[in-house]
């Protein structure tokens, strides 16, 4: 199942109609994002967060993913990088049904990542019959025997502490979530805008976790620790239907700033720039669209594409002029919508670490 | 290669002179090739449907869990399997009806099937949302759409309660089944939250690291296999056909080789005068071969097409067959492979090669000088008796050889195949000893010439007599075996169907209410509750069935071999009888303990017969097996009424319940419904039987049509001394006709040899059940006929025309010959 190669090759054309989606919204953006989304509930500017609900689904909203990243270092300082994604989506408006009629269906994507090897797994769920699914009380959010689980008591301000957990074919780990400051509201007020038109999502983060514990690559237990990033977002047209795909990047910077920064690419050659910059006192400021800049400087041929796996990244209004390159430029998820996650390291005007996503780059020749 | 050309002209030329002799070895490739391809047609036409059905609903290609004590379990075990990390799917499957035709509706999640099994990738090309959102979709072959009489789209209700989801054509998929999801499945099925068995996809871990429990149920883990249990029940089947294949390809190729080695008796004299000529014996070689493969592959191709229209004459049969023995679903329209072209015509050719090995070693080793007449035949003919004699010598000891040591369906079909071998090969030696005898016996010169002239002809008709022995040894081994099983079935029957009415109930409530019903009314002899659950015994399915205690079963429950005190035994609990094919199967005999599951063990008290079942069967006391498999339906079970009651509570039965003729049933229906299933079954045999008798019949008529040219020397001095050419006639027409009927004669007692290999070896290995061997004298005596008119016909036409022959003709031989 793992870096399975038959799948790969059906690409996400393919993968859009396995999920029932139809080819049809191959042509509206990566993963049918940019859809209409009649039915669905709609995000709105000013919503008002609470937690610990907010940790759980909100199966009124078409899509919906968890998402953690981890920048870890075992103890000679080698690097490694851990993803786990858990993504919800709905495939029908209206009122959750029982059982296997239920809507939903949910994805986990999980992949340890070393400068060499990228290891990676996937697999999918149908909700309403416990396979997988979100618990708000005691939190746990799981997918198979993947599972991202509260360590009692946690704390709604920072949700934390956590335990990570997830395996597959040649990887595993096993980690620890801890934060020490308070979630972080993305966009404005967690209201992320992704283009003019007003298509947006809600937007939170937990970008002070401190992880560590213990991953397996090839069979090789390593004992590892370092930063951690968690995205919670949910939205029912998050992106708009001539956008065809997106380049995100998080950085943990040496002096404890923390940049979300992402490129919405649109058909017509143009982009939509938009961030956030999280002061190492907690504070999250909205980056305007004309202070991002982000440049490819270097491209890797991977899985018949062209993808630029090197950026100069620049937001001019908080003196940031960084180069970005990855640890591993092969860190392909070759799952059923293909797309690029890994850890990257910054130099320039900052040094630090992160993570990289670049999705819908189609296949060239 | 001019030369080659010219050589080719040359023994071409040969055929334009005698275009009998070329259409009778046509008509032998022909044969040969058709038959043989028609069957194996047939065969990779079930084969394909069967590893459909497989790759559709997981079957063994991927390793399961099943819960080997009951027929379903709580879909909370995929839950705590996948939560540890298995990658299993459910699947829920049950028998249904639909429009009065019994179907196997599957439930699936497409989402976590595994990538092995092609559904998921059969669903998910459709759209995944319209299969699992309500109402969902229900797929199903197109050709059992048609044969439903349904449109897409319709929503028919099964086992005339809950309506399926839209019908939707899916052409991949087998027949006979409808693929829903699990979630439509529990609620058409009425089982909310069971599954079936869990399809394990790829994963590193094995059974061993599997938990003892899995949500309180102990899963038992089946490996895959490469065959699908349907192939392995019905490979005897197959065997079967193949067996009936080889045997037309052979009875052609006698007409093959006996056409080639006319043709090369006959241009011996072209041959020696082309080798006279300077031709090299490597080129004539090369030539004749070269020639023989052409003839091969226009016969060959000729055949394909007859066995092309065979197979599809046969299929409805066939599947009928498959259907009614094993539950197996054939599609209806023939579907073949390149690959069987490729298969026919080498068998063409190589066949050829094989029947022409004999005359082209001849040619090879012609002398240049030697006369261009035929040797001495009476010195020929010696040498060439004593050489078959000893072949059917040895292959009969082969024979006897394969029967002791061998131990195998192919063993027994070995058995036979040598037995038939070595009566074909003694049947020149015998008849030559008849025809010997009767000569001595001769009076008068015409009467020794007679006898004399019947012994010359031999050689050049033995192998017509070859295929007609075989045919109908065969036609007589098989009639007999079918009789006797249809002897044994319908004693078998009355036996088994011991209750006078079939109650099936739709569920356990109706099933309550029905008994209610039949409790307060007084026309009710008894109440015999039936249920029936299944299992799996060493990997393969086996039946448990419960009996309940009442003297009906023990007057006449159709027992082979019993202990003394087997039904007080079996009614405790402690004990079950078995079925034949499961004693054979497990080497279980009356004493032996069996093992059910982990915590039920039985004595074996009793072997019953339980004809026509591919699965093996146990039956036990009903309170026994309702308290180890609780589970278990009780819907099922049987009433003995007095016959002038039985229309009065059929009536009142349908009318209360609502209950339709496959829910309801008495005796008598039961018994002609099994009967007509029964008959069908060996339509097949009977159809192929007939096709064989008349291939050695076209054989026959073929070798008579080629001598018959060839013996006007040996004709013409008897009409030149007086002989009339209708007394001629007369003569040859009687000759031909004895030989024939010594021929049948003999093929009855071998046929009956073949008979009791048929039901004491190959049955046993095939279907797991022994029949008792009866002769059918009747039976015998219209075969004997039967032959006779064969031999009858294929004598007339040249004889006729030897009636008929212009005495012109007759003179010229003198011109001619000699």
């Amino acid at each position: 199942m793992n870096a399975d190669r038959g799948m790969s090759r059906r690409g996400f054309v393919a993968g859009l109609a396995w999920l029932g989606l139809g080819a049809r919204a191959a042509a509206q953006g990566f993963a049918g994002l940019g859809g209409a989304a009649a039915g669905f509930a709609a995000v709105t500017p000013g919503r008002k967060f609470a937690f610990p609900d907010d940790f759980g689904a909100h199966p009124d909203f078409r899509i919906e993913w968890w998402y953690v990243t981890a920048n870890l270092r075992d103890a000679g300082g080698a690097a490694y990088g851990v993803q786990w994604t858990l993504f919800r989506q709905a495939t029908a408006p209206g009122p959750q049904r029982e059982g296997w009629a239920n809507q939903q269906i949910w994805m986990g994507h999980a992949a340890v990542t070393g400068a060499a090897t990228h290891r990676f797994n996937e697999t999918f769920a149908r909700g309403g019959v416990g396979q997988a699914g979100v618990d708000v009380a005691p939190f746990e959010a799981w997918i198979d025997a993947w599972r991202m689980a509260a360590l009692p008591p946690l704390s709604n301000e920072t949700f934390a502490p956590l335990r990570l957990q997830a395996a597959g074919e040649g990887f595993g780990y096993d980690l620890r979530l801890d934060a020490d400051r308070p979630l972080v509201l993305q966009g404005d007020h967690g209201y992320s805008r992704k283009s003019e038109r007003g298509q947006a999502s809600y937007y939170y983060s937990q970008p002070w976790f401190t992880a560590t514990g213990r991953i397996v690559l090839d069979g090789r237990a390593i004992a590892v620790s370092g930063p951690a990033w968690l995205d919670r977002e949910w939205s029912s047209q998050p992106l708009a239907a001539d956008q065809t795909g997106w380049d995100w990047l998080s950085l943990h910077l040496d002096g404890g700033d923390k940049v979300m920064l992402f490129r919405l690419r649109q058909a017509d050659g143009g982009h939509y720039f938009a961030g956030n910059w999280i002061g190492r006192d907690g504070r999250s400021v909205p980056l305007p669209s004309d202070a991002i800049e982000m440049t490819p400087r270097g491209f890797t041929e991977v899985a018949g594409r062209r993808l630029p796996t090197q950026w100069r990244v620049e937001v001019a209004s908080h003196g940031l002029a960084v180069d970005a390159a990855p640890l591993n430029p092969r860190s392909w998820m070759a799952t059923s919508f293909p797309y690029w996650e890994g850890p990257i390291a910054v130099h320039g005007s900052h040094d630090g670490v992160g993570y990289l996503e670049m999705t819908g780059y189609p296949v060239t020749g | 290669m001019r030369r080659a050309l010219w050589v080719l002209a040359v023994l071409l030329s040969h055929w334009r002179r005698h275009p009998l002799q070329l259409a009778t070895l046509l008509v032998g490739l022909i044969a040969a090739t058709a038959l043989w391809s028609g069957v194996q047609a047939l065969n990779q036409q079930a084969r394909t449907s069967y590893d459909r059905a497989a790759a559709l609903f997981g079957g063994t290609r991927v390793a399961m869990l099943i819960d080997p004590a009951h027929a379903t379990f709580p879909q909370a075990a995929f839950i705590e399997l996948r939560r540890a990390g298995w990658p299993v799917s459910p699947v829920l499957e049950q028998r249904v009806e639909v429009g009065g035709r019994a179907l196997r509706l599957i439930g699936i999640e497409p989402v976590t099937m595994p990538a092995e099994t092609a559904a998921g990738a059969a669903v998910g090309r459709g759209d995944l949302h319209a299969f699992v959102a309500p109402p969902g979709r229900t797929l199903i072959a197109p050709e059992t759409l048609r044969d439903l009489g349904l449109r897409p789209g319709a929503t028919p209700r099964i086992d005339r309660s809950a309506e399926l989801p839209p019908l939707q054509p899916q052409p991949q998929l087998a027949p006979g089944v409808l693929i829903v999801d699990i979630g439509m499945a529990q609620r058409v099925l009425d089982r909310p939250g069971l599954v079936s068995r869990l399809l394990v996809g790829h994963t590193t871990r094995n059974a061993a690291e599997l938990p003892e429990t899995v949500a309180g149920t102990h899963l038992q883990w089946v490996a895959p296999d490469g065959e699908t249990d349907l192939a392995r029940l019905t490979d005897s089947f197959h065997l079967n056909l193949t067996a009936f294949g080889l045997l037309s390809f052979l009875v052609g190729l006698f007409i093959v080789n006996s056409a080639i080695g006319l043709a090369f008796e006959q241009r011996r004299p072209t041959l020696r005068t082309l080798r006279a000529c300077g031709v090299s014996v490597r080129l004539l070689n090369v030539v004749v071969v070269a020639e023989l493969v052409f003839l091969a592959l226009v016969g060959g191709l000729v055949g394909l097409v007859c066995g092309y229209v065979i197979a599809a004459a046969l299929l409805p049969d066939v599947a009928a067959s498959l259907r009614g023995l094993y539950g197996a679903q054939l599609p209806g329209a023939l579907a073949l492979q390149p690959r069987w072209w490729l298969a026919g015509i080498a068998m063409s050719v190589g066949g050829a090669l094989a029947a022409a090995t004999a005359s082209l070693v001849r040619m090879a080793r012609l002398p240049l000088l030697a006369a261009a007449q035929p040797d001495a035949w009476r010195q020929a003919q010696r040498r060439w008796l004593s050489r078959q004699g000893a072949l059917a010598a040895l292959m009969l000891i082969a024979a006897g050889g394969v029967l002791l040591f061998g131990d195998s369906l192919l063993a027994g079909f070995a058995v036979l195949a040598a037995l038939l071998l070595a009566a074909a090969l003694a049947l020149p030696v015998v008849l030559d000893g008849a025809l010997q005898l009767a000569a001595k016996g001769a009076r008068g010169a015409l009467s020794a010439w007679f006898w004399a002239d019947s012994r010359q002809q031999l050689p050049g008709l033995s192998l017509a007599l070859m295929a007609l022995l075989l045919a109908l040894a065969v036609n007589v081994g098989v009639g007999t075996m079918v009789r006797s099983f249809s002897v044994t079935f319908t004693r078998w029957l009355d036996g088994r169907l011991a209750a006078d009415i079939y109650v099936s109930a739709a569920n356990e409530t109706q099933a309550a209410e029905i008994r209610r019903w039949l409790a307060a009314r007084d026309d009710i002899g008894a109440v015999l509750p039936g249920a029936r659950t299944e299992i799996r015994i060493g990997g393969a399915p086996v039946q448990i069935m419960g009996v309940a205690d009442h003297a009906t079963y023990r007057d006449n429950w159709p027992l082979l071999r019993a202990a003394a005190d087997g039904w007080d035994r079996m009614h405790r609990g402690g004990a079950a009888f078995v079925s034949e094919q499961l004693s054979r199967r497990l080497h279980l005999g009356v004493g032996d303990r069996l093992r059910i599951d982990d915590d039920w063990s039985v004595d074996v008290v009793g072997v019953y017969g339980d004809y026509g079942n591919p699965k093996g069967q146990l039956a036990v006391d009903i309170d026994a097996l309702l308290r180890h498999f609780p589970e278990t339906p009780q819907t099922r079970f049987g009433l003995l009424v007095a016959p002038e009651h039985i229309a009065g509570v059929l009536a009142a039965l349908r009318e209360k319940f609502h209950l339709d003729a496959r829910q309801l049933a008495d005796q008598a229906t039961v018994k002609a419904e099994s009967k007509r299933i029964f008959n069908r079954t060996f339509a097949v045999t009977a159809a192929l039987n007939t096709f064989t008798l008349g291939v050695a019949g076209v054989a026959l008529l073929t070798s008579l049509m080629t001598l018959s040219g060839s013996r006007l020397p040996q004709l013409a001095p008897l009409w030149a001394i007086g002989l009339t050419r209708r007394r001629l006639a007369a003569i040859e027409l009687m000759k031909t006709m004895a030989v024939a009927c010594v021929t049948a004669l003999l093929a009855l007692p071998l046929g009956l040899v073949v008979a009791w290999c048929l039901i004491a070896v190959v049955n046993i290995k095939a279907f797991g059940w022994r029949l008792p061997f009866q002769v059918f004298p009747a039976q015998l005596l219209e075969l004997l006929g039967v032959a006779m008119v064969a031999a009858l016909l294929a004598t007339l036409p040249p004889v006729l025309r030897l009636a008929r022959m212009q005495p012109a003709t007759l003179i010229r031989i003198f011109a001619n010959e000699r």
